[in-house]
């Protein structure tokens, strides 16, 4: 066996499993508060790109330090992207939180192929190039061909966003009313949790995580266009369930494992069917273990 | 009317749209000029426009609070019932309906017929997801895949076999049907929102079959050559064929539309609504969840089989473009925009949808942006639809002869 074939393609699935966890993280941390999948999250991963794009292209033109313009442009994509997040979840989610889970589905479809359509219509349907904006690390230069600079730094990144993300979820006042309020919204209500805040404040973190998601895969891939979202967040989602959707660390596992698979899958079975592999992992974790790995199984009551 | 403080509100509304909308709408990078565009009347449209929509929108929620979200007492859908159940009226328009149906090819240009003929494909395409997502409330996103089932049975079975138009019709309705049964068995445990993600992940695998298995499916230049439907063996010229399609799809609406009302009002139909409104309190009243959740995905799939047949026969061509999520969705939005589990609903959205792009061209490009924000505001301010399902009631009548079987 080819031992620097097979750490490329380690090092792939570990890429795209944290890209994965990143956006994986929106859907289950929305899903176990809300119990909605959030179609539309994946398209706020894209805008995110998309705005890291604008802002690091205009900015590129100035003759900015790089790095400099890299790291205002991924603040912007955050800012923006949260935002977007937010309201998101205040037009189309809120006034729906009492109707059937159906009709918040339906809407999530619709702002989903809505903020497609905006892009598109913005900006272009064609594949724009990303700036190149990360240089070369020379601590890197002995084993560059077997790591680049944006694959260490989604792993790093996505390292440290997971470990402020559990101490925010365990340790502060407001991961405790996150926790609380997905046990139970009503109660949470009764003791005196704003739940309206904390759903706002899941949306914004989820997208948060998504944009970042989205702006170190595009340095990453060096291309975006509108339709990226739609793709990578069902794979999310997938990544989501499989892990137990609703579960935080479930969503991380579920990420990596999805993201190893289609990482050798591709390498050693066949690359015309890379995004069919999510989907048959999704069907057999569905058959066999509906509730995923990490996640508790929900006793429905009518 | 307005007060100061509303007034405030809006504008904050408007000064956040703005920020929103900033980067994506006002500037666009050039990266082989180095430039950047500014579009900043954009910005100007969205200040403007949001600031009255904002005061619009918060009016109709007020209002929709107000109400109450009962659909029943909709004014439009109780003068349909009420039209509806005066007989002389019903015939005579329906008489006036026929007789311009059967006129409409020769009196119009061929490329209305043909406008046409694809409006009434999606009524049965809408009808037939109807099934599943209106009477069954099951979500299903991967629709598409059963009218590309249908629409490589016929290009299939001629490329190889020479078979015809109505040897493959039925075929390929068989097959899709059985295509429905088998997406059906692994996610008989499921609903809701999983049953969503795994039909669209079903749609997703069929397309990729259909674009990489090159020996099966010819890849993504797809087939081409398929013959259009022949008139008992004699072939007939483009214009007369066009007709003859028209007719065909005509035919098979009428035929969709009075087997699913039959449908509807069956056993089966009642299982599939009793599973809509509770899936856990429908089976313990000893309704077989299994077999109404697979007869509900597989009487779905037949239409589409059939809807593909003819689209290929229409087209000549097929290839896996014509199938994606996107088809999917757009007759998901025929359904739910027209009125979930509503027949006449249905019908009304299938040809909104289909023609009014046709007819307003300026407005194509803004199509599914257009689609995406009504299905939001229909499932906010109106989750009926367009023409709401009216719900059979038996009304007591003391005071009349006999008693009256009314929908109201």
């Amino acid at each position: 066996m080819n031992f620097e074939y097979f750490f490329a393609l380690l090092l792939g699935g570990l890429t795209r499993g944290s890209i994965y966890a990143l956006i994986a993280l929106g859907y289950t941390m929305v899903y176990g508060i809300i119990k909605l999948i959030n179609f539309a999250h994946g398209e706020i991963y894209m805008i995110g790109a998309f705005t890291a794009l604008i802002i690091g292209g205009a900015l590129s033109f100035t003759g900015m330090n790089p790095v400099l313009i890299f790291v205002i442009a991924s603040i912007a994509a955050i800012i923006y992207s949260a935002a977007y997040g937010v309201t998101l979840e205040k037009l189309a989610y809120r006034p729906l939180r009492n109707a059937p889970r159906l009709s918040a589905l339906i809407s999530a479809i619709g702002m989903s192929i809505f903020f497609q359509n905006y892009v598109l219509l913005a900006q272009t349907s064609d594949f724009l190039p990303f700036p190149t904006l990360l240089p070369r690390l020379k601590i890197l230069a002995l084993i560059e061909h077997l790591i680049s600079t944006t694959q260490l730094l989604i792993l790093i990144s996505t390292a440290v966003v997971m470990i402020l993300l559990t101490l925010l979820i365990q340790f502060t006042k407001m991961g405790k009313s996150m926790r609380a309020t997905s046990q139970d919204k009503q109660m949470a209500q009764l003791v005196g949790i704003n739940v309206d805040n904390v759903i706002s404040m899941t949306f914004l973190i989820g997208s948060a995580t998504a944009a970042l998601g989205g702006v170190l895969i595009s340095s990453h891939t060096g291309q975006i266009n509108f339709y990226i979202g739609f793709i990578a967040g069902i794979k999310a989602f997938v990544a989501a369930v499989l892990g137990g959707i609703g579960s935080v660390p479930g969503a991380v596992l579920g990420s990596f494992i999805l993201g190893l698979t289609e990482s050798f899958g591709t390498g050693y079975i066949s690359s015309d069917y890379e995004d069919a592999f999510a989907f048959i992992i999704l069907i057999l974790i569905l058959i066999f273990k509906p509730s995923g790995l990490l996640g508790r199984k929900e006793n429905e009551k009518v | 009317m307005f007060s100061i403080k509303e007034l405030k509100r809006a504008f904050l509304t408007s000064l956040w749209f703005m920020f929103l909308t900033f980067p994506l709408l006002v500037m666009k990078v050039n990266t082989i000029t180095d430039t950047v565009i500014w579009r900043w009347m954009n910005l100007l449209y969205v200040g403007v426009g949001s600031f009255f929509l904002s005061i619009l929108w918060k009016y109709l929620l007020e209002r929709r609070d107000r109400k109450g979200s009962s659909t029943s007492r909709n004014p439009l859908t109780e003068k349909i019932s009420k039209y509806m159940e005066k007989k002389n009226d019903r015939y005579s328009s329906m008489a006036v309906l026929i007789l311009i149906v059967l006129l409409y090819p020769f009196i119009m240009s061929m490329y209305q017929t043909s406008i046409l003929t694809t409006a009434l494909m999606y009524v049965v395409l809408g009808l037939g997801l109807n099934i599943v997502v209106g009477f069954g409330g099951l979500l299903h996103l991967g629709y598409a895949a059963f009218y590309a089932v249908g629409a490589y049975t016929y290009g299939l079975l001629f490329y190889h076999f020479g078979l015809g138009f109505w040897v493959c019709l039925p075929l390929g309705a068989i097959l899709s049907a059985l295509f429905g049964i088998i997406l059906g068995f692994p996610i008989l445990r499921l609903r809701g929102d999983y049953l969503a993600i795994v039909t669209l992940a079903f749609g997703q695998m069929v397309r990729l079959i259909l674009e990489n298995w090159n020996d099966f499916s010819f890849g993504p230049s797809g087939i081409a050559n398929i013959p259009r439907p022949d008139f008992f063996g004699k072939e007939l010229n483009l214009a007369q064929v066009t007709n003859f399609t028209y007719f065909i799809a005509i035919g098979l609406t009428i035929l969709t539309i009075f087997v699913i009302r039959r449908m509807e009002s069956s056993k089966m139909g009642r299982a599939w609504e009793a599973m809509r409104e509770d899936e856990i309190a429908c089976q313990s009243m000893g309704i077989d969840i299994a077999r109404a959740k697979l007869t509900a995905f597989s009487m779905g799939a037949l239409w589409a089989g059939i809807m593909g047949v003819l689209f290929a026969a229409k087209t000549t061509f097929i290839n896996p473009a014509s199938f994606t999520t996107w088809e999917s969705i757009v007759i998901l939005c025929i359904v739910v925009i027209g009125g979930m589990g509503s027949i006449p609903g249905v019908i009304v959205g299938a040809l909104l949808f289909i023609l009014t792009p046709e007819y307003l061209r300026a407005f194509s490009q803004y199509r599914m942006l257009i689609f995406g924000i009504a299905l939001v505001l229909m499932m906010i301010f109106r989750p009926g639809g367009i023409i709401p399902k009216v719900r059979k009631s038996y009304k007591f009548a003391a005071d009349k002869n006999k008693s009256q079987e009314g929908e109201a």
